[in-house]
């Protein structure tokens, strides 16, 4: 199936998110839809998909003009897609997730599961999506659910698959799978729409390679023709530094020193298991796994959000074991949240307030009591300068700015204060190029001033980049705690994925 | 990756400027516009009430075929005399007022401002309890107890004011209303502590508390110290003429200053709420407690201190009934005000301006009503039911949107950040 998108123009209120966009998808090939957040890939596939209307511009497919007025014609037509959230039933086994609305009945309107579990088995074996048909969703690891959502995509005949960031929650050995999976459907004649912003990743697996920036097409190449900064500078514009550039810095004295922590989840469960791990100034040490392993219950015991179960944490020499997270953040600790919206920042209130959300209760911001606005508002004025906040105002509610200019919200509240301790949790997540380029230059900068880092990403190029030492993190233990000049990528999806030291030497020698 | 919505699908640059285009047109009016048109619309549907409930008028309607103006006749008649009545007997004739002022007869003039002197006075307590709920809504919380705690606030108001005698007027008054404002904080205490420290939800015991403070009040008022000499039905002694609020206009007007300590607590209360860092907190929490307990904010304490701000600004508003208008304490006391102050707090939006100006709202519909019945003989129920379409169509802005064709202020890229009620 050929698929072309001719002059595609989307408007939102004041914003113009697809401007004529043409897009060409051969049979048979891996088409990757590459561009910063907000450059329109979304708005455009989504509009593929039936989910949006164009208000200029056709859809071809095999040269006949369609349309699309909701997802099943879209579905009807040919065109899968696999979203960034699951849409799964979690109690439901993988057969019935994939016949769910396409339900086969036999006599009486009874479901008929043989022959839906049937065809998911030769969906599975045709493409190699290796799954058991009647395991349920919930039980699976991620990764597999993935490959049942585009079992879902199969079953109902898609020619056309858009993949929405489908590795952002895959583990490197789940994407190398993942890729398996694409090229063999490939080979099968299908097409697909691959959105990423993800550089090495492109390269890799991509026929062709459309870049869209603010809502235009600025070209189309392939992997051959380019390179990673090739793409980056189309996508972000101007040339961008992938590499951060960091010297080597001799470490100093300890600032952060955990000791056998143990910290329990939500559920009562060991998540941090007997961890003891050194972060001393000048250094930058990252902490690798793939998300779940016990990082984000790691964060919340450090900086007083959870409480801790056994062991002890001492930041600059006091022992903050079990303190308040406003004892911590008073011991010269900042903190950057995995999850901004939720934890970060207050959406309803203003880019001002957000950015003295954890000091507004000290001098200058507030005299005794009462608050001192005008102090608030010139340090707001003087923050989205420093630290190149888009907003349209300082009294903009937080909720309206561009997941960036969020993240930069938070970065300049946390950096923009005298601190011993970084403690940056996903601090790049969901954000473009140039906002990954700006914030690590930022965590490198306060390391150069003596900062100890702690930084927890499950993305490897950035734990690699930005860390002096890496300690791999997996079921709530450190696996390991390598020096990063003498680590490989592939030693540390190993490790990350279970396989121990010796073990990843070996498999990667 | 994964918390894209649709917003940052777009250009950095062309960030759509703070709450959604349309809402930037409007402006300061966008706030104001869905509660207008809820009134404006209860209005209406009460003026259909009227129509149907007047059997003049639906016999009327019964010939409408015959003659259709006259239904249309009678039923203008009905509703506009029935809202004409509901203005005069709230607000007054202002040609009348003029007049009586230039006659300058003292009688005269009572008589044409005993409309808005009443007004007033329905009001006082209103503004005191909407501010209560409001102040429990800016932090995410749900004051079900006004009632209860306006009857703990008037308990404690009237021990201290009829139960101290012979001091002056300016230390006895102070110290009544402060216990009326302590009285009310203790029984909004409770509820915050429970829920700080046992998750207990403040909705449920902010109820049950209601209950235990009217059986308290029962209980109280068949001790025979609290009861004048000589009676032995449930009544209080009055309070001393020095705790009592002085009236402004004197005569036979009603007006009390009250109203001056209600609009100086409403000022207090903005000033708390957006002027202090204790009221950057309530809000904090209100609007994110997770990110505020990362801030730093200890949501558990402040919670407590809210309830317990809320239960006295309630408490005072019990205190106010006590010494400004009714002197003693009965049975009931509270008689509803808790209730109204839930409605007429979402119909002001969580804001003490828009608590204030709810609060006059319902003290015309309510000081009106009763020149209504008298002068229409369309029951003063009627007003209830106008008060409860406005709630309904506050809560349900959708409808409201739907009616007058509005466009949504669509939150373009935010997601749900609140779990308050309103504001």
């Amino acid at each position: 199936m050929r698929l072309q998108l001719r002059g595609i123009t989307k408007r939102f209120p004041g914003v113009v998110a697809n401007d004529g966009v043409d897009l060409d998808v051969a049979p048979g090939e891996i088409h990757a839809l590459l561009g910063e957040n907000g450059a329109g890939k979304t708005t455009l596939v989504n509009i593929l998909y039936g989910l949006y209307h164009a208000d200029e511009g056709e859809i071809r497919i095999d040269d006949e003009p369609v349309t699309f007025p909701t997802p099943g014609a879209a579905i009807a037509a040919g065109i899968g897609m696999v979203h960034q959230h699951f849409m799964l039933v979690p109690v439901f086994t993988v057969t019935e997730n994939v016949m769910l609305g396409v339900e086969d009945t036999g006599p009486l309107t009874l479901l008929n599961r043989d022959e839906a579990r049937r065809k998911v088995e030769d969906i599975a074996t045709r493409y190699g999506l290796h799954v058991n048909p009647d395991a349920v969703i919930e039980e699976l690891p991620v990764g597999v659910q993935q490959r049942v959502e585009i079992i879902k995509a199969l079953y109902r005949q898609a020619d056309v698959l858009i993949l929405d960031e489908p590795t952002a929650v895959l583990t490197p050995q789940e994407t190398e799978e993942l890729f398996g999976v694409m090229r063999s459907l490939r080979s099968a004649g299908k097409s697909i729409i691959f959105i990423t912003h993800k550089l090495k990743e492109v390269l890799a697996v991509a026929d062709r390679i459309t870049v869209l920036r603010g809502g235009t097409v600025v070209g189309t190449t392939t992997p051959k023709e380019t390179s990673e900064q090739g793409l980056a500078s189309m996508m972000v514009g101007r040339e961008v530094i992938l590499e951060v550039e960091k010297e080597r810095v001799e470490p100093g004295e300890p600032i952060l020193d955990i000791e056998g922590l143990t910290v329990l989840d939500d559920r009562g469960q060991v998540a941090v298991d007997d961890v003891s791990l050194q972060v001393r100034r000048w250094e930058v040490v990252g902490v690798a796994g793939v998300q779940g392993n016990g990082q984000t219950e790691l964060v919340e015991a450090l900086t007083g959000l959870r409480p801790v179960a056994a062991g002890r944490v001492v930041i600059g020499g006091k022992d903050l074991t079990g303190a308040s997270p406003r004892q911590v953040f008073e011991s010269g600790v900042a903190h950057v949240p995995e999850d901004r919206i939720h934890d970060g920042l207050v959406g309803d209130f203003t880019v001002a307030d957000n950015l003295v959300l954890n000091t507004y209760y000290l001098a200058p911001f507030a005299r005794g009591p009462v608050r001192n606005d005008k102090v608030v508002a010139r340090t707001a004025e003087d923050l989205s300068n420093r630290f190149d906040i888009r907003t349209p105002s300082i009294l903009a509610s937080v909720g309206n700015l561009s997941g960036g200019n969020q993240q930069k919200v938070i970065v300049a509240r946390e950096f923009s204060r005298t601190i011993a301790l970084l403690i940056a949790s996903q601090p790049t997540r969901g954000l473009d190029v140039g906002s990954i380029e700006y914030i690590h230059r930022r965590i490198i900068e306060r390391r150069d001033e003596g900062v100890g880092v702690l930084l927890v990403s499950p993305e490897l190029d950035e734990v690699l980049s930005l860390s002096d030492r890496i300690a791999v993190m997996y079921r709530g233990r450190i696996v390991a705690v390598l020096d990063a000049g003498e680590v490989t990528r592939e030693q540390l999806g190993l490790l990350m994925a279970g396989a121990t030291v010796d073990g990843a030497n070996e498999e990667s020698a | 990756m994964s918390e894209e919505t649709e917003v940052q699908e777009l250009p950095e640059e062309q960030i759509p400027p703070g709450p959604a285009t349309a809402g930037r047109r409007f402006g300061r009016f966008r706030v104001v516009i869905v509660p207008a048109l809820a009134i404006l619309t209860a209005l209406a549907v009460g003026g259909l009430v009227i129509i149907f409930s007047d059997p003049e008028v639906l016999s009327g309607w019964a010939s409408f075929f015959r003659d259709p103006l006259n239904a249309l006749r009678l039923s203008g008649e009905a509703v506009g005399k029935a809202y004409a009545a509901l203005f005069e007997g709230s607000i007054g004739d202002p040609i009348e007022m003029v007049q009586a002022l230039a006659s300058g007869d003292g009688s005269e003039i009572a008589r044409e401002f005993r409309p808005i002197s009443e007004t007033v006075v329905a009001t006082t307590p209103l503004i005191l309890a909407g501010l209560s709920v409001a102040v429990g809504f800016k932090a995410g919380l749900f004051n079900i107890g006004a009632e209860g705690q306006i009857t703990v606030g008037a308990l404690a108001a009237g021990l201290v004011g009829f139960g101290i005698q012979g001091l002056p007027l300016a230390v006895h008054l102070p110290l009544t209303i402060l216990a009326g404002f302590a009285g009310g904080a203790l029984w909004g205490f409770i509820p915050g502590i429970l829920k700080a420290r046992t998750g207990a939800h403040e909705v449920i015991v902010t109820i049950m508390l209601n209950f235990v403070a009217f059986r308290l009040l029962d209980y109280a008022l068949r001790q025979p110290a609290l009861r004048p000499t000589g009676r032995f039905d449930p009544i209080s002694k009055p309070v001393a003429e020095s705790a009592q609020l002085p009236k402004l206009l004197g005569g036979t007007l009603r007006i009390h200053a009250g109203i001056i300590l209600a609009l100086l607590v409403a000022w207090g209360v903005w000033w708390l709420l957006f002027r202090t860092t204790k009221g950057f907190e309530f809000r904090a929490v209100g609007a994110n407690p997770d990110a505020s307990r990362y801030a730093g904010i200890r949501v558990g304490g402040t919670y407590v201190i809210v309830m317990a701000v809320a239960g006295g600004l309630a408490g005072l508003a019990g205190a106010n009934q006590l010494t400004g208008v009714v002197r003693t304490l009965t049975p009931g006391f509270s008689s509803g005000l808790g209730f109204d102050a839930i409605a007429l707090a979402l119909l002001g939006g969580a804001h003490p301006g828009g608590v204030v100006a709810a609060a006059f709202m319902f003290g015309i519909l309510r000081a009106g009503s009763t020149r209504m019945q008298a002068a229409t003989a369309i029951p003063v129920d009627i007003i209830v039911v106008i008060q409860a379409l406005v709630i309904m169509f506050i809560a349900a802005p959708a409808l409201v949107r739907a009616i007058y064709r509005i466009r949504a202020r669509k939150p373009v890229g935010t997601e749900v950040f609140t779990k308050g009620w309103a504001g």
